[in-house]
């Protein structure tokens, strides 16, 4: 049944998108796995070379921290498409959609009237000793009580029908640039196989943000309000995204230094005097936003901004303080959070968590290193996490003594059974572990989800990695009709 | 536009045009020192290459002697100087990154392909101690090429709008620059004296004045005759039919401003100051010019010049 692609496809233990795990072909993937096969590996190499030059004559890139001989540096990018079908897609739609609602509303009970203290849900310190809690937010309203209007739920798969949220991100969440370039470097490479299934469309990303960001704009903006997106600057690791965004959203991409703030109003300065903003789609965190309230040393804000907002004059997005949502500690009572607003069971799943915070999680995790996977609660980008079972003695030795030096800003999880799909890589086509972060758009009239999203893989075997600052690359994701 | 979006798109685009110059510059410099003293060589030309680019005192910073060795990695490498072809592309290219939005995926593929090629040749020269002329050569077509793809890529897929009209003043700002700093170097072999005095001795030296604005042909088709050089100085400055003469970038910074000025429905001291000049350019012969002093009129242009900048900044990329 397999083919020349053989048993490397079956790694045990695995859940495979295209073979089960059982060496049969999904339904799904039955076009994909006859095109692997008709396709000689050099067909597949020239294809991922002219991928490459694409991505790089389109300038495509994104810097890595540290790292400086490789200021621009590309994201491998993989040639063969995950797919997913449509009605397991619209379980996960289903599920992304009720929790970002759960993430709403807990973030406007946290900035108001903290029900979900009263109710002893959550312990009150974790929301207030919060790194990423803003005071200055309480007793505040968003606009139409939506405080997230961009979330990139970070979900893993482990069975057919198994969704895990890894992660949420509701701060500043980036990638949706990739979804969109992969699918149209995909659709100039490979035609005929694109073709060849019905896939769900992902251009309209942009139009339904615009649409998203005017529906929340502040009462006092004019009848067609006017949006802008704000970027640290083309020094910023994912400046790429920045502009490719606001082109596409038709909106001017600015820097701090673009804009000001007079009577309480943000202004652009432009070749024809100020011009005013009224939702401002901003690319940089919280800390920078505005040197009055938050770090008094960044040039990448402006000052004053959070008072044109608090003013009703502008609506940040996503608004100030949603860190506070989705943070490694906060995500572990997710299930509750949905459980406390919706009356629901969540659809999707956590990961089973331990806290470290707990006396007797702590312990379990000192005892268990070698088979989970610690990450700091305030981390991101895959720096400053422990990967046990791929992890040496010393390493593990290492984050014992930091674990036991502040337990609270550690959380574990088991290391789950990441599905795989199928990639080409140095051997071969051969099965790589992925994720996916797709992206909900929240405005006055609801969520949407673009059937899609970024899919990450681990392009070393084995590896469950699939960030790009570790060496991921990304795929092109297919939500297709039923094969 | 914001401001910041305008200033990135003039700057870009003069970024663009300098490189250009500066390959042309270097063209035709090593024809002139190819040439015996017989036919006009002076054996200064390296030094006068440094002259036309605006670039001889950040040389003798770095440098002593003038040839074309130093030269010539000082204006195709050297990542500091203003006018080298490697800092033009690099900052037209930061420039253009900035403003993505605001070009053609067509354009911004122009200049980021360009900067990756010349980053390759810089690679592949840096092993050799002298610097050939085929090893540069490269790096000086991939420079037009980007300047000629930029250019007609602007023309062929920029909405008119502001965005177009800045683009096109950095152009013509810098062009004029350029075409004025030819002049202001080579001067004294235009003046009409010289030809009684030497005879046809400079008139490869006038042939590349032309050449280094494309106007070789150009010239025969205006004037039908043999190369004159008072005709040089008069097709570089007074005749509009000409693309790079003083009056012909004028005409189009005058048109642009005024688009502009059509567009945001106010005039500024910018349009007034380009009118004005225009005016000027208009109604001078050549007669007039060589009357008062072509040396004269050539410095004061580049300040008038510079001026407009100036005005031009002030009243829409420092808001």
């Amino acid at each position: 049944m397999l083919g020349r692609l053989g048993e490397a496809m079956v790694e045990k233990s695995f859940w495979d998108e295209m073979t089960g795990g059982a060496g049969d072909i999904r339904a799904v993937y039955a076009r994909i796995d006859q095109w692997l096969r008709d396709t000689p590996p050099d067909i597949l190499a020239a294809r991922r070379s002219q991928a490459e030059l694409l991505f790089r004559r389109i300038g495509i890139t994104f810097a890595v921290y540290g790292s400086a001989d490789a200021a621009e540096r590309l994201i491998p990018f993989d040639i063969i498409p995950r797919v997913i079908a449509q009605k397991e897609w619209h379980l996960l739609e289903e599920g992304l959609i009720q929790r970002v609602k759960a993430i709403n509303a807990f973030l406007t009970d946290i900035y108001g009237p903290r029900e979900i203290l009263r109710a002893g849900i959550i312990p009150a310190d974790l929301v207030f000793q919060n790194p990423a809690f803003r005071p200055e937010m309480a007793g505040r309203r968003a606009p139409h009580d939506i405080w997230v209007h961009i979330a990139g739920i970070d979900v893993v798969r482990t069975d057919e029908n198994e969704f895990y949220v890894l992660e949420d991100n509701a701060r500043t969440p980036s990638g949706v640039s990739y979804m969109l370039e992969n699918r149209d470097v995909m659709m100039r490479l490979l035609p005929d196989l694109f073709a060849a299934h019905r896939i769900a469309p992902v251009e309209n990303y942009t139009d339904l943000l615009l649409k998203c960001l005017r529906s929340v704009a502040p009462p006092t903006a004019s009848g067609e309000p006017s949006v802008a997106l704000l970027t640290p600057g083309q020094f910023n690791s994912a400046y790429y995204e920045h502009s490719f965004l606001a082109d596409r959203l038709g909106v001017e991409l600015v820097e701090g230094s673009d804009l000001f703030v007079r009577d309480d109003v943000l202004y652009m300065r432009t070749t024809q005097g100020p011009k005013r903003v009224d939702v401002l789609y901003r690319r940089i965190d919280d800390d920078y936003l505005d040197p009055l309230v938050f770090r008094p040393d960044s040039v990448l804000g402006v000052p004053g901004i959070l008072n044109a907002c608090n003013a009703g004059n502008l609506t940040l997005s996503n608004a100030v303080g949603t860190g506070v949502a989705d943070d490694k500690a906060m995500y572990t009572y997710m299930p509750e959070i949905v459980r406390f607003y919706l009356g629901q069971e969540a659809i999707l799943k956590n990961a089973p968590t331990w806290r470290c915070r707990d006396a007797d999680s702590l312990k379990y995790v000192l005892e268990h290193l070698h088979e989970l996977v610690v990450k700091e609660v305030n981390g991101s980008g895959g720096y400053g996490m422990l990967v046990g079972p791929h992890a040496t003695k010393e390493e593990r030795e290492r984050f014992r003594e930091k674990l036991l030096a502040d337990p609270a800003n550690y959380i574990a999880q088991p290391t789950l059974s990441l599905s795989t799909c199928p990639a080409f890589v140095e051997e071969g086509i051969a099965p790589r572990h992925v994720d996916l972060r797709p992206f909900v758009l929240t405005g006055a009239n609801g969520s949407r989800v673009v059937p899609g999203g970024l899919t990450r893989v681990a392009m070393r075997k084995g590896s469950l990695v699939v960030n790009s600052s570790q060496g991921g690359g990304t795929k092109d994701t297919w939500i297709i009709e039923d094969a | 536009m914001l401001s910041r979006t305008a200033d990135n798109i003039y700057w870009l685009a003069r970024y663009v045009e300098r490189a250009e110059f500066t390959a042309r510059i270097i063209d035709i410099t090593s024809r002139l020192a190819a040439l015996p003293k017989a036919y006009g060589g002076t054996g200064v030309e390296w030094e006068s290459a440094l002259l036309a680019v605006d670039a001889h005192d950040a040389f003798k910073e770095k440098h002593d002697v003038a040839d074309e060795q130093t030269v010539l990695r000082f204006l195709v490498f050297d990542p500091d100087n203003p006018s080298s072809i490697r800092y033009c592309v690099e900052r037209a290219r930061t420039n253009a990154r900035a403003v993505r939005t605001a070009l053609t995926s067509d354009m911004w593929q122009a200049i980021n392909s360009s900067w990756i090629e010349i980053r390759n040749i810089e690679r592949a020269v840096a092993p050799f101690e002298r610097m050939s002329r085929d090893r540069i050569d490269p790096a000086l077509d991939a420079v037009k090429s980007m300047s000629r793809d930029f250019d007609g890529l602007a023309y062929r897929s920029m909405l008119r709008n502001d965005a177009y009209w800045f683009n096109r003043l950095g152009l013509y700002m810098e062009r004029s620059d350029n075409t004025a700093r030819i002049l202001d170097v080579k001067y004294h072999v235009l003046l009409p004296e010289t030809e009684s005095v030497g005879g046809s001795l400079d008139y490869f030296q006038w042939t590349s004045i032309l050449r280094a604005v494309s106007a070789l042909t150009a010239y025969n088709w205006v004037y039908r005759q043999s190369i004159k050089p008072w005709l040089v100085a008069d097709l570089l400055i007074l005749r509009k039919e000409m693309p790079r003469s003083l009056v012909s970038c004028y005409d189009n910074l005058s048109r642009f401003l005024d688009d502009i000025a059509r567009a945001y429905g106010a005039q500024g001291p910018a349009q007034r100051h380009a009118r004005a000049m225009l005016l000027r350019l208009e109604s001078a012969t050549i007669e007039d010019l060589f009357r008062s002093g072509l040396h004269e009129f050539v410095t004061e242009f580049i300040d008038d010049n510079n001026r407009l900048g100036v005005l031009l900044a002030e009243q829409y990329l420092l808001n």
